[in-house]
């Protein structure tokens, strides 16, 4: 079907540039609020990747805890610290210049070390099912399944005991 | 399928950006939101290996990725608004009350 193909490909790199410009304006606005809303631009276009990489289950999850929960969050704690952006200590960011040397750099060399590799191609992988993702968090990885769950506790605890620390 | 070297040098190019925003943003919000974009240059990368092998780990571990990053926005912002409140800034660099 290369007509399919070709409408995967023409996503692929709408979802890519969406990511791209996304995730620039994340690092660069100065005004946090937007860098927030861009992030949620770069986590739906990833979600839009997940979906075309036949991972429903995981662009759903993308979209639920990503974009609707810690997104709202990150915006509450924006606007809850307002007035504290501005405040008078110098400039908002520092070193842009030899930061974007490092971070160009790091990218020029992790794209020349991956890009001349050959994957060897694996005989016409089926798409992961949602209940095999399920199989598999029960049995083999119920141990970092249940880790989690232990850390989810313990973030829950620590957020908690943070934010009403020290009223009586 | 999309070429799995076209989805590599996206998650390098999201991960750089990550690295570009922990290097120059001084907020520690914004710190929160370069770390995020890191954690999605990794799931992404985990997710495509996953589709390349047909491999379910791949996905599981992705999942696993975007609960710890909840976790961790959930701490991070909470340390941050407490921040806001003990110390009155939310700059990264101005926050040296354990500094010998």
């Amino acid at each position: 079907m290369p007509h399919a193909d070709v409408i995967a490909f023409i996503a692929f790199l709408l979802a890519s540039a969406a990511v791209v410009a996304g995730a620039v304006w994340v690092v660069t606005l100065t005004n946090l609020f937007r860098a927030a809303l861009s992030l949620g631009l770069v986590l739906l276009g990833v979600a839009m990747l997940f979906l075309l990489l036949k991972a429903e289950f995981l662009a759903l999850v993308q979209v639920l805890i990503y974009v609707g929960a810690i997104l709202t969050l990150v915006v509450f704690a924006i606007m809850l610290t307002a007035k504290l952006h501005d405040g008078p200590t110098g400039p908002r960011s520092r070193a842009r210049v030899p930061a974007a040397i490092v971070s160009v750099g790091l990218f020029g060399l992790l794209a020349a070390v991956t890009a001349p590799l050959r994957w060897p191609e694996a005989p016409a992988a089926e798409a992961v099912t949602i209940a095999g993702l399920g199989q598999q968090l029960v049995t083999t990885l119920v141990l970092p399944f249940e880790v989690v769950s232990l850390v989810f506790v313990a973030a829950l605890v620590g957020a908690v005991a943070l934010a009403t620390a020290g009223k009586k | 399928m999309i070429p799995l070297r076209y989805v590599l040098l996206l998650s390098e190019a999201l991960f750089c950006a990550g690295v570009y925003g922990m290097l120059t943003r001084r907020n520690a919000i914004g710190l929160l939101l370069a770390i995020e974009l890191m954690l999605n240059a990794a799931a992404l990368n985990f997710v495509v290996f996953s589709r390349a092998y047909g491999h379910v780990q791949g996905q599981a571990f992705a999942l696993f990725i975007i609960a710890l990053a909840a976790c961790e926005a959930v701490v991070g912002l909470a340390i941050i608004l407490r921040l806001s409140r003990t110390a009155n800034t939310i700059n990264a660099d101005s926050v040296n009350l354990l500094k010998g």
